[in-house]
């Protein structure tokens, strides 16, 4: 039972409860669609920098050792500290040492969906450290204890009386005023001290360049930048898949990153930090967590090469209908259907299911990530490790019987029709027929297609 | 074996057959002529005010102005006159905390997308472009480039220990997606092109 509750579909039935909310949220993420649209066919040579960012990741994973080796040095010569991590629990155990060998009590995070994958800051508040979101939508959900719904978006499920709700509580913000200008103002205030009081600042890493020993943070609000350049010691935590080979890279993935995500040319500060600042302390932790195994899936290494842009999030009408908490992962949509299996395959072995298999994924992914490919695959690889629902595999056997044999289906589609006229509740009992629960059943039409065809051929 | 020699041994094992690098070579015709005009525009679209001025002494008087009105400001730059000492490297946030306007030199331009870059030894300080209330660019209207691919064949990587491209204002769409200027980082972008 516990099982069911991180299902998709049952976390999607929560979500789909407030009809309104999911129309807002359809059609919000469909407007940062549209928005992407117009930035990428603003760029004639859109296509040209997709393929050379696919081209350059999928060149750097088939030289990932050595990049990494590359990029460890450089940053060591820069006076960067490096850490590697073999999973979640050894990153989180590196940055809580860092932590308490220099005695720290509060911490300021940018955005890293890393640390959300690790569940860092649960780890750090056991051990009595605060730790701030300093992201504005990530500060949101921190404040509601919930978690981001969108690695882009993170607070995207919320309205604005949600916002206005939870900082009356939390912030002393007046009650009831919902003005976003006078909300964000509020956070602005507020998270300013914890900047300038900060002793120790977390951020992602958005590219690390092997041969310069850099890394680039992308933020519009500002808030990387805030925490890293004011605290005395800044942690930058990153999947060994963050690395790529040149700095002149950037200027193919920094093109195609704030387009594909919300339709910005750029963000407004792309941040690369190479040394740290005079007396100031920089590490980077280097983090596999699942990912080498992914490497060495053929099928599935590619979904390594992700930016995590979005774009896939906001085009998928399964997403947009359900909300990002229905995938119950650090990274929902898509791009977290195939890779969060791999991060554990059990509890994670309903989320390729949730995808119509429409290709819009793919489509839009700056990288060229055959999204929806794996997604089939990932069904297939799941379904033989017998990872699916017994009810679905009784389903999958049955459908299959049936269309093997012509004459089994054009009896089981007489029969279907049969029933359909004569029996329609029990067609429209949502028990039996969960398809109904969202719409209508046609009509059933008098005849097949086949017996209309020899009828009509002549 | 240790952490990071286990992650080495899993990557060479589990890593594809070795695929070339590719030669990056965007086929682009821009019009140089129209660049500046674009860089403007894009400014603005992004939420930046930028205006192109002949003679520094217009850039000169917007900052006595500021001082005159009271407002602490930071000028970083010696193309504008004497440059606050009292700002620098060693300076910590609280004492950058009530600067209210910092003028900064920036190296480069880019017209497909308005970013500026500025680099560490410009800005005295890396938290002033970020913590100031309003920040002020002043660029040489000749170092405007095409796109981001030039940018980054001007650029040296690494010479500095921080730099930063920036695109206008801070901001944030964070709630329902409503934009609103002034998130983190400085609440107004002004960009002086000098002819």
């Amino acid at each position: 039972m516990e099982h069911n509750k991180r299902n998709h579909s049952a976390l999607s039935a929560i979500f789909n409860e407030d009809e309104k909310r999911v129309d807002w949220h359809d059609e919000t993420l469909w407007f940062v669609r549209s928005k992407r649209d117009r930035a990428v066919h603003n760029v004639p040579e859109w296509e040209q920098l997709r393929e050379y960012g696919s081209e350059i990741k999928n060149h750097t994973l088939s030289n990932l050792d050595q990049y990494l080796i590359e990029f460890e040095k450089k940053a060591r010569s820069n006076g960067i500290h490096i850490h590697w991590a073999e999973d979640a629990k050894e990153h989180n155990e590196i940055i809580s040492e860092i932590i308490r060998n220099n005695q720290v009590k509060h911490v300021v995070k940018s955005k890293s969906m890393l640390t959300e994958e690790c569940d860092l800051n649960s780890y750090l508040t056991s051990q009595g450290i605060e730790v701030i979101d300093t992201d504005l939508g990530e500060y949101i959900v921190q404040l509601r204890k919930e978690h981001p719904s969108h690695i882009v978006l993170p607070a995207i499920h919320l309205k604005r009386e949600d916002v206005s709700n939870t900082f009356h509580s939390h912030l002393h913000t007046e009650k009831g005023n919902n003005n976003p200008q006078y909300l964000a103002e509020a956070a602005r205030q507020h998270m300013r001290r914890k900047f300038i009081f900060s002793e120790l600042a977390i951020t992602g890493v958005n590219f690390a360049v092997a041969e310069t020993g850099g890394f680039v943070v992308c933020t519009n609000e500002g808030n990387a930048d805030m925490g890293a350049h004011a605290a005395g010691i800044h942690i930058a935590c990153m999947g060994i898949e963050k690395i790529i080979p040149k700095a002149e890279h950037l200027g193919v993935f920094l093109r195609l990153l704030t387009r594909s995500a919300t339709g910005q040319p750029i963000t407004v500060y792309s941040s690369h930090f190479h040394k740290p600042r005079n007396g100031q302390q920089m590490h980077v932790v280097i983090v596999d967590n699942g990912r080498t195994r992914q490497l060495g899936r053929p099928d599935f290494r590619n979904s390594l090469k992700c930016i995590r842009c979005g774009a896939c999030f906001n085009t998928c009408p399964v997403y947009r209908r359900s909300g990002g908490h229905s995938y119950h992962s650090a990274v929902a949509g898509p791009i977290g259907a195939i890779l969060n299996p791999n991060i554990n395959m059990q509890e994670n072995a309903d989320l390729p299911f949730a995808s119509t298999l429409c290709g819009s994924c793919s489509n839009v992914c700056p990288v060229k990530i055959d999204i929806h490919d794996q997604l089939w695959k990932w069904r297939q690889a799941l379904t033989k490790k017998g990872h699916v629902s017994s009810g679905k595999r009784l389903g999958m056997k049955m459908m299959s019987f049936v269309v093997s044999y012509p004459s089994i289906y054009r009896v089981a589609g007489r029969t279907g029709r049969w029933i359909m006229r004569y029996f329609p509740s029990l067609l429209a009992n949502k028990t039996i027929n969960s398809w109904y629960k969202q719409r209508e059943m046609p009509v059933p039409p008098r005849q097949s297609f086949r017996t209309w065809y020899f009828k009509n051929k002549k | 074996m240790n952490s990071r020699e286990k992650i080495l041994a899993a990557i060479a094992i589990n890593k594809p057959a070795f695929q070339p690098m590719p030669d990056v070579v965007v086929d682009i015709k821009y019009d140089y002529s129209v660049l500046v005009p674009q860089f403007l525009n894009i400014l603005q679209i992004n939420g930046a005010t930028a205006v192109w001025v002949e003679n520094v002494q217009t850039i000169k008087d917007d900052l006595q102005k500021n001082i005159a009105g009271g407002h602490y400001t930071i000028n970083t730059t010696e193309v504008l006159g004497i440059v606050n000492e009292e700002i620098n490297i060693n300076s910590n946030p609280a004492f950058l905390d009530p600067v209210e306007i910092a003028y900064i030199s920036g190296t480069l331009g880019i017209a497909e997308n308005g970013a500026i870059w500025l680099e560490e030894s410009k800005m005295r300080n890396r938290l002033l472009p970020f913590i100031c209330q309003h920040l002020v660019i002043v660029l040489d209207v000749t170092k405007i480039v095409a796109d981001m691919h030039e940018a980054y064949k001007r650029i040296t990587l690494g010479n500095e220990g921080y730099g930063v491209f920036v695109a206008g204002p801070s901001k944030t769409a964070d709630i329902e997606q409503s934009l609103v200027v002034g998130a983190h980082g400085a609440r107004s972008l002004k960009v002086y092109l000098l002819s």
